[in-house]
């Protein structure tokens, strides 16, 4: 038998006046559990735990949180990573409002992504095949496509706390980036003069924290200093 | 329940993955009041772990290709019966779909001359499988799922369609007439019921893997579309036909991709031997998967499994070289690395066949529009009533699917859904509308779960359902083994009818969606051990011991599962495609 | 887009450039001040005032005032747009550091052109 000791933050709105720090005694059995593992555990001994979870395998981006300091995906997250002194500290993702325990509103952070016109603007006929993409201009949207939407980086990023409404935030600028790099893409002006105010992108301060904890090891902060090298470009 | 609100729209989708969504973005760009609901936000569907592909005849690998092969390698891969109208439509309006997905901007992986990468997947064939084997599974590395789900969440977002996200559907709503009218559905993060009126309700709302302890499913396959058209009294098709997929990441349940057997991994038993090279002469270790995961199965039966247990064997695969891998299998690495602490650069990964996929569903025609036989067996369209993706059997998928048809069928006849909802709506249907007791029928469940005070807890029972489901109804079955799950899931069903729900509080309440999921996974459990134990033969991804064979005088049927009589009744396969002939039934090897 | 009307270049992009330029610009000023004080070790008065004395190097010093301005109009402006929400305090505090360059930027060329 082995226990482990899990901190976990707690708020229901109906009944708690405040958030607060709840223990459990979780028994491992000495396995190097994933993180969501371990909530699945707290949640037989307390039904009312709220926390989203789908594919349990890191590619649907549900059950980012924030593990002893850090923010992850819980379900590809062994224990082994995290623990720090025998004990594993829960909280939801910093920066966004909670709505119960680890579930945040995540209304800002699509907002960000939604005004970044995140989809392929072409208005050139289609041909009746598909349109023709060299394996070179497809490499280019590697580590920029993979993006999963989970807002551990942006809920990492110090600007985006200050500024969630105007800063729109590593995980959106990485998908702006994903558009301007796609060679089948025609709105790069359009996009450019959307991002050149002194928050959408400048707001970046280049801290890092995006690269640090992306559960898909993609690197934000390049793709932010690509689209300034752009709209240099663009400008000058 | 009068103060109950409600909203109105043209057509209401329930599922906001693959399937839910492609038919959503057909009824946006038409401007009808269309919303999609859907219990996580769409990119979270499981449409976003699909990985190697979408197949279709686009004719890029091969220019010589052609869709009516790959209907054939369909029709057999499906052991013939799958719908044979259903399949040609499906192949045959594949590449259209398929280049409507590169124009919305799904980043494929790309040849050197531009064109879609298409990767060799199992049971597929060139010249109605006498010309070898084909590639035919256009991919985007091995995220193909991924890349398509969030290319048509983009191209919703580009068109307006309404989203009620973290919206959970309960129950369909019906009228005096018994025409589906809406549903009802509670918005979960503030707990609110309301009832949904709609001219046409969508059940886009995917598989149900979670009935099995392992499962390459997403936790919320939990067949919600499956229990509420069940518990609404329609019948569900080909129930008992569930696809073992032959890798699952061992011990986690993961998938592991057939695109990496499609780019040269192959199966190795603990002496090392590549056993697939005895069961499936001619495609090996891209046969059907049925076919792969039976093999596996008796490998490990017969001693010959890998590990301390022998329980599982191995995907070999660092022969294929890093830069293979890296570049056509990065999340496959990643994966590996995870869960089954495996680089398989250097060692294979240990696989073992996982419940992966739900072949029968509600049945529809090709327009998506539910199907229900009357008294003497003539099919009979359901008014209100639609269903697209894996909760829906056109049939397309028969007895097996076959890897890469899933994304196909999503987009197929999400669209073709999408497009007859919208002709229909243009002309105009009128139901009669739900009076206060049709309301109160669909609001029957959810307050059972409100009202009740004590009892067993939602954790536990799920878990009994898996196991019983994995232990009588996996790989292969036989009758007593089957007649003991029957039986336990009838005392299982007594159990659940007076389980307890702890948490009334009603903000952002999970421990609710999963009670309401709990019964969902009931009926699709029923469902499929009674269907399972009525089809006496072996067909398919259907293997008993004790009924070896397939019969084509009784069997060469779809199976019909009737819930208030709890009986399993018959349907004609289809065997009259419109452009090509028929594909006689034959024995089937690989 | 994100409006701003604040901001020193009404853009992002120029607001970022003039951080950098202006940082180079102090960045020379500062080597080369530093430079000349180990250079001069026994530095007197009258070195001192020569130094100024000459034109160069009063354009010189008026750029590295010009470009210390707008360094800190920016970098300021950043700080207030991020940690004060209050637009009444926001605005007050901004008024305050815009009228304080303004008199340390003529104060700087009274300095350099005067006595």
């Amino acid at each position: 038998m082995s226990t482990l000791q899990v901190s976990l933050y707690r708020y229901n709105p109906e009944t708690d006046s405040a958030p607060y720090m709840e223990e459990f005694q979780v028994d491992t059995q000495g396995r190097d559990l994933m993180v969501l593992d371990v909530l699945h555990m707290v949640k037989e001994q307390d039904n009312g735990l709220a926390f989203r979870r789908s594919c349990r395998e890191g590619v649907c981006g549900s059950d980012g949180m924030n593990m002893n300091g850090k923010n992850g995906l819980a379900c590809i997250t062994p224990l082994s990573d995290v623990i720090k002194k025998g004990k594993l500290t829960l909280r939801p993702l910093p920066g966004l409002p909670v709505i119960r325990d680890l579930v945040v509103d995540m209304s800002l952070f699509y907002q960000q992504y939604e005004r970044i016109q995140p989809y392929l603007q072409n208005d050139t006929p289609e041909p009746a095949i598909e349109r023709l993409q060299s394996p070179e201009d497809r490499d280019k949207l590697d580590g920029l496509y993979e993006c999963i939407l989970c807002a551990c980086c942006s809920t990492a990023c110090p600007s985006f706390w200050w500024n969630p409404d105007k800063f729109v935030g590593p995980a959106g600028l990485l998908q702006a980036y994903r558009f301007l790099a796609d060679s089948r893409d025609e709105a790069t002006r359009e996009r450019l003069e959307e991002l050149q105010d002194p928050f959408s992108v400048f707001r970046c301060r280049g801290i890092m924290n995006c690269v640090a904890v992306c559960p898909k090891g993609l690197n934000p902060t390049r793709a932010i200093g690509k689209i300034r090298e752009m709209l240099l470009a663009d400008a000058t | 329940m009068s103060t109950m609100r409600s909203l109105t729209f043209d057509a209401i989708i329930i599922g906001g993955g693959g399937s839910g969504l492609r038919a959503a973005l057909e009824l946006a760009k038409s401007g009808k009041k269309t919303a999609v609901l859907s219990k996580v936000f769409p990119t979270r569907s499981h449409t976003v772990s699909a990985q190697g592909g979408i197949t279709c005849a686009i004719a890029s690998s091969d220019p010589e290709d052609d869709w009516r092969w790959h209907m054939y390698d369909t029709v057999k891969g499906g052991d013939y019966i799958a719908d044979q109208d259903a399949a040609e439509y499906m192949c045959s309006e594949g590449p259209k779909s398929v280049f409507e997905l590169e124009h919305m901007g799904l980043p494929f992986s790309r040849f050197d001359n531009g064109r879609i990468y298409q990767r060799p997947f199992g049971g597929q064939s060139k010249n109605f499988g006498e010309g070898g084997q084909a590639a035919r599974t256009c991919a985007a590395a091995d995220r193909t799922g991924h890349a398509l789900l969030h290319t048509l969440y983009q191209n919703n977002l580009k068109n307006n369609t309404t989203f009620l996200n973290e919206w959970y559907a309960i129950d369909l709503v019906k009228n005096a007439d018994g025409d589906v009218v809406g549903c009802i559905a509670m918005d979960i993060e503030s707990g609110e019921v309301v009832h949904i009126k709609s001219k046409a309700t969508v059940l886009a709302t995917g598989g149900s893997g979670r009935i099995y302890a392992s499962t390459t499913n997403a936790l919320i396959n939990t067949g919600d579309g499956i229990g509420m058209a069940l518990r609404a009294g329609f019948p569900i098709q080909d129930i008992e036909m569930w696809q073992f997929h032959p890798t699952g990441i061992y011990g986690a349940g993961t998938l592991v991709t057939e695109g990496c057997r499609g780019e040269g991994g192959y199966l190795i038993n603990k002496d090392g031997e590549r056993f697939m090279e005895r069961y499936a002469p001619n495609a090996k270790d891209l046969a059907g998967r049925d076919v792969v995961a039976r093999s596996m199965v008796l490998e490990i039966l017969e001693g010959r499994g890998c590990g301390e247990n022998g329980d599982h064997v191995y995907l070999k695969l660092d022969h294929l070289g890093e830069d293979v891998l890296s570049k056509r299998l990065p999340g496959i690495v990643e994966l590996s690395k995870t869960f089954a602490h495996v680089d398989p650069a250097k060692e294979p990964i240990p696989v073992v066949p996982t419940c992966h996929y739900m072949m029968g569903g509600v049945p529809t025609n090709v327009h998506g529009q539910a199907i229900m036989p009357d008294s003497d067996g003539n099919d009979q369209i359901v008014n209100g009533l639609f269903a697209v993706g894996e909760a829906a059997c056109v049939s397309v998928h028969g007895a097996n699917r076959l890897g890469g048809n899933s994304l196909l069928d999503l987009v197929v006849f999400g669209r073709a859904a999408g497009m007859f909802i919208e002709s229909a709506l243009n002309e105009g249907v009128e139901y009669l509308a739900a009076s206060e007791s049709d309301v109160a029928a669909a609001m029957q469940r959810i307050n059972r779960w409100n009202e009740s005070e004590s009892g067993e807890t939602v954790p536990e029972l799920k878990r009994d359902l898996q196991d019983i489901m994995q232990n009588a109804f996996g790989v292969f079955r036989q009758e007593d083994n089957m007649q003991k799950g029957v039986q336990q899931l009838a005392e299982l069903r007594k159990r659940i009818d007076n389980a307890y729900l702890p948490d009334k509080s009603n903000t952002f309440n999970t421990a609710r969606v999963e009670a309401l999921e709990l019964d969902n996974l009931m009926e699709v459990a029923e469902a499929t051990a009674i269907a399972a134990l009525e089809r006496k033969e072996s067909r398919g991804a259907h293997s008993r011991y004790d009924y070896p064979d397939r019969d084509d005088v009784n069997w060469l049927k779809h199976s019909m599962y009737f819930p208030a009589e709890k009986r399993l009744g018959k349907r004609d396969v289809n065997f009259a495609p419109k452009t090509v002939d028929m594909f006689e039934p034959k024995v089937r090897t690989y | 887009m994100v409006t701003n009307i604040t901001n020193l270049g009404r853009s992002g992009l120029s607001d970022w450039l003039v951080q950098r330029l202006s940082a180079i610009i102090l960045a020379l000023y500062t080597l080369f001040i530093v430079g000349y004080l180990l250079f001069h070790p026994g530095l007197d008065y009258a070195t001192w005032s020569g130094l100024f004395g000459q034109t160069w190097m009063r354009i010189f010093s008026l750029l590295a005032f010009v470009a210390l301005s707008a360094h800190a109009w920016v970098g300021l402006w950043t700080v207030t747009t991020d940690y004060l929400k209050s637009t009444g305090i926001r605005l007050a505090v901004q008024t305050v550091i815009i009228l304080a360059i303004f008199v340390f930027l003529v104060w700087g060329i009274q300095v350099l052109w005067g006595a």
